[in-house]
């Protein structure tokens, strides 16, 4: 059995980090079958963080940021080819220019896009721009790098605020504007988004929060001028980017039966592709910023994380799954981890934030930019972010995989008095976090350390 | 035997040669050990770990419940044993001229310097078929290395080896005995080497070189300058962390290689294999076994409450060899993969000088790699130095034979 599923044909779908680290998994794994990575941009896997730090700085090049590779994955890369459609039955993936391509197994890595500026017109003015691909970056450093006399950044998100932070630190004017109360609010809770908030303008950024853009205006050529707020008032700029999230990409599964949605595409503890019915399959995986899937450390809701480490650990337990038996295979327990550079600081993130309903400054001071904040949800250790701090984020990390009661213990030897007070957590509401069904799956407890991973 | 008599049959002399049937003593006692003094020993790689990342563990000798009279609270000590955030605050100021993010570059730059000392070293060996490790080669590259790192003048070594000697010997763990003579010449060299780099130091004000001294003393804000006091301990602690343990690592590396003429083979076919060489010394003989360390609060750990103020001795060089952490710990494995090792030690006092350490030890043990083939060991145990904490040969003679 185990033989078989080291031979036949497998296919991914999406040649970014979760595509890339799979196609290595399965020939480190002893696949030997035939291995078709389809990427619908040209260039081979690379690596995105750059994209909205160093190449926006002038530091490194668009097309430098290209992954290495771990080993070569000998596959057949169909780069430059769309998906749009799978026959689940027929066991084959269909492309846009009319091939389809056979396999025995799927794995769906394909990710996620930028949201675009909902106006189709007043998009496409010259100067509105997204960042997701390195073709985005490439032409967004290239504006920045000729000096406009203003950006408007609309989305005070993580891309958002890194964005603005490069325009900062290239000396450009820059107004960011946020729906929300504070930049980062939905990720990291009220107390770290006035932080962020206070970075920013003490940073000679133009933050306007719990406003919306309702309109980007253009000059008879066709070229973007500015944008009107819902206060009223219009911000001059002759850049704008558009930083309002990512939009899974899903539609190529529209007929093909799977239980993918907007939030993505739900699957099991192992990687495995739920149907439409929430009858799990058996031959089509998916991993990265495309998938769905349950936590137990987080009441099993169904997570989808836009995170880079998430989707090589993800896409390392696909992999492994799909060419080991049942028995053999391994759950996809792994944190969720994040991090963010942006006005000099360095952001880390262990857990998940919005899962909670309390924090603490647990080390540290806002003063000192310098801290760990740690969240607690019905009186467990949920989430930890810290602030040019990272080093502590291991010990935080361990708290969450053991369910440590909330508040931590004291006597960190740079903790505050603030840490005799919890504060509300001012996220979205947990429940938020629960998109569509809830797929319990076996008894574990969040106390219970089911899986010990060793080494050989 | 009892396993309350751990620490002083591991710091035991009779023990330098070989203390890992020891730690495997220590790991099968549990991840916890209290001994006869009270103090607590942990042997267990995933509680070290735990511990190192613990901001409730102290590195400070006041937070025992009975600190040192001799330590008042206003002296000054190097950032190696203060707590967050003041350990946060000097470490950063010492890194501004070491790595990154203000100095990026430097120790890369150092590459050929590092190299050209190897080559000079090399050189000064010439055709003799019988060499000490040690005294050759080990100990003098790194002095030479953290001498013009620092700015400090090569020919002062026989001074500050004298200090460092002291001052080694006052920092091992405790073994019961009295220590009161040790510390107290421990402290007098402290001082006496804290003076003799700040006056270094002050004649490099105004009239920088290239060196650290000269940047400490030439910073230009004054929110990031070390005061005469922390200046003393930083200086004292780079230059004796410079000196006293790439020693040990580069010594062990020759030693570990001719006991493993089969790895040595084929770290001599592929130098490529070198960096993670090195990172496998690490684990298998690392230059610092044990770390000291006190909970600000009662901890609970695998089951055991560590109680607030009472010392806790993590054997990092157990954890190396912890068998629930690295698979067969006992075989030395230069391609060893996932080899997160404590080598370093971790969390906020991971090793300051690990990265020049790694590249003084890859070059070292690169330059003598090619004539090791033919090198036997004239004294297999070589003799040790008396440190248990840090250890290593006191020399480690080799013969070379002329190839035939």
């Amino acid at each position: 059995m185990a033989d078989d599923l080291r031979a036949g044909r497998i296919v991914i779908v999406g040649a970014s980090l979760a595509g890339l680290r799979a196609a290595e998994t399965l020939r480190e794994e002893g696949f030997t079958g035939s291995l078709t990575v389809v990427g619908d941009e040209l260039r081979p896997p690379y690596d995105r963080p750059p994209l909205s730090k160093q190449v926006l700085l002038g530091q490194a090049a668009a097309d430098a940021t290209e992954l290495p590779m771990r080993r070569d994955p000998d596959a057949h890369w169909r780069l430059g080819a769309t998906a749009t459609g799978l026959d689940p039955l027929g066991k084959r993936v269909m492309l846009a220019d009319g091939d389809s391509l056979p396999f025995d197994r799927l794995l769906i890595a394909t990710g996620t896009r930028a949201r675009p500026w909902p106006n189709a017109e007043e998009a496409a003015l010259d100067g509105v721009l997204t960042l997701r691909t390195w073709d985005d970056a490439g032409r967004l450093a290239e504006r920045l790098a000729a000096g406009p006399q203003r950006v408007l950044v609309i989305g005070g998100g993580f891309t958002g605020s890194e964005i603005a932070s490069a325009c900062r630190e290239r000396g450009l004017e820059v107004t960011v504007t946020e729906r929300g109360p504070a930049p980062l609010v939905g990720a990291l809770g009220g107390t770290l988004s006035k932080l962020a908030a206070g970075m920013q303008r003490a940073h000679g950024v133009d933050l306007r929060c719990g406003v919306t853009v309702t309109a980007l205006r253009g000059d008879g050529n066709g070229r973007f001028t500015g944008a009107d707020l819902s206060d009223g008032s219009h911000v001059a700029a002759d850049v704008c980017v558009v930083a309002l999230g990512a939009v899974r990409n899903v539609e190529w599964l529209k007929d093909a039966g799977l239980a993918a949605g907007p939030r993505g595409i739900a699957c099991d503890g192992g990687c495995r592709a739920f149907d439409m019915y929430g009858i799990v399959t058996d031959d089509v995986f998916v991993a990265g910023d495309v998938s769905r899937f349950p936590h137990p450390l987080f009441e099993y809701q169904l997570l989808s994380l836009e995170h880079w480490g998430n989707a090589v650990a993800q896409a390392e337990v696909a992999a492994h799954n799909m060419v080991n038996p049942g028995p053999l295979r391994r759950p996809h327990l792994a944190l969720p981890t994040f991090w963010s550079s942006q006005f000099g600081l360095n952001i880390k993130s262990v857990g998940v934030p919005t899962f909670s309903d309390q924090i603490v400054l647990a080390q540290g001071s806002l003063e000192a930019r310098r801290l760990a904040v740690v969240y607690g949800y019905r009186g467990r250790v949920t989430a930890a972010v810290t602030v040019n701090m990272a080093k502590s984020l291991e010990y935080y990390q361990h708290l969450i995989e053991t369910a440590a009661p909330f508040p931590p213990a004291p006597g960190a030897a740079d903790r505050t008095l603030a840490a005799e007070l919890p504060l509300p957590s001012d996220v979205p509401d947990p429940k938020g976090l629960s998109h569509g069904p809830l797929v319990a799956l076996t008894g574990h407890l969040p106390d219970r350390r089911l899986t010990m991973v060793r080494p050989g | 035997m009892t396993t309350d008599t751990l620490l002083r049959r591991i710091t035991d002399y009779a023990s330098r040669p070989d203390p890992y049937p020891l730690y495997a003593e220590l790991r099968e006692a549990g991840p916890v050990v209290q001994q006869a003094d009270g103090t607590y020993l942990v042997g267990t790689y995933h509680e070290i770990n735990a511990l190192l990342h613990d901001p409730r563990i102290s590195v400070d000798p006041r937070s025992r419940r009975a600190p040192d009279p001799d330590l008042s609270t206003d002296q000054q000590l190097p950032f190696l044993r203060l707590d967050d955030p003041e350990h946060h605050r000097l470490r950063t100021l010492a890194m501004r001229p070491f790595g990154p993010p203000h100095s990026p570059g430097r120790i890369d730059a150092m590459c050929g310097q590092i190299t050209e000392v190897t080559e000079d070293l090399m050189e000064t060996l010439g055709d003799r078929t019988r060499i000490d490790i040690v005294d050759d080669f080990a100990y003098p590259l790194p002095v030479a290395v953290i001498c013009r790192l620092l700015g400090v003048p090569r020919e002062d070594e026989p001074r500050f080896r004298e200090w460092s000697d002291a001052i080694v010997a006052s920092a091992d763990v405790g073994t019961g005995d009295d220590t009161t003579e040790r510390d107290r010449a421990g402290r007098q060299a402290r001082a006496d080497m804290g003076r003799y780099l700040v006056d270094l130091a002050d004649q490099r004000r105004g009239n920088p070189g290239d060196d650290m001294l000269s940047a400490f003393v030439n910073e230009p804000d004054p929110a990031m300058r070390l005061t005469r006091e922390e200046l003393a301990e930083t200086a004292v602690l780079l230059l004796i962390a410079g000196h006293e343990t790439t020693v040990n690592l580069i010594t062990n590396g020759v030693l570990t290689l001719l006991r493993h003429p089969d790895q040595l083979d084929r770290l001599r076919d592929d130098p490529g294999l070198l960096p993670g060489a090195v990172e496998e010394l690490l684990r298998y003989e690392p230059p610092v076994h044990m770390r000291e360390r006190i909970p600000l609060a009662d901890i609970d750990l695998a089951g055991f409450t560590l109680p607030e103020g009472t010392p806790l001795v993590l054997v990092l060089a157990s954890g190396n060899r912890d068998p629930k952490r690295f698979h067969e710990p006992d075989r030395f494995d230069p391609t060893r993969p996932d080899n997160q090792h404590l080598g370093f030690g971790g969390g906020i006092h991971l090793c300051y000088g690990g990265p020049l350490a790694r590249l003084e030890a890859q070059i070292a043990l690169g330059a003598l790699i090619p004539g090791l083939g033919t090198a036997t060991l004239i004294q297999d145990p070589p003799p040790y130095r008396h440190n248990a904490m840090l250890r290593g040969p006191r020399h480690l003679p080799i013969e070379l034979q002329e190839p035939a």
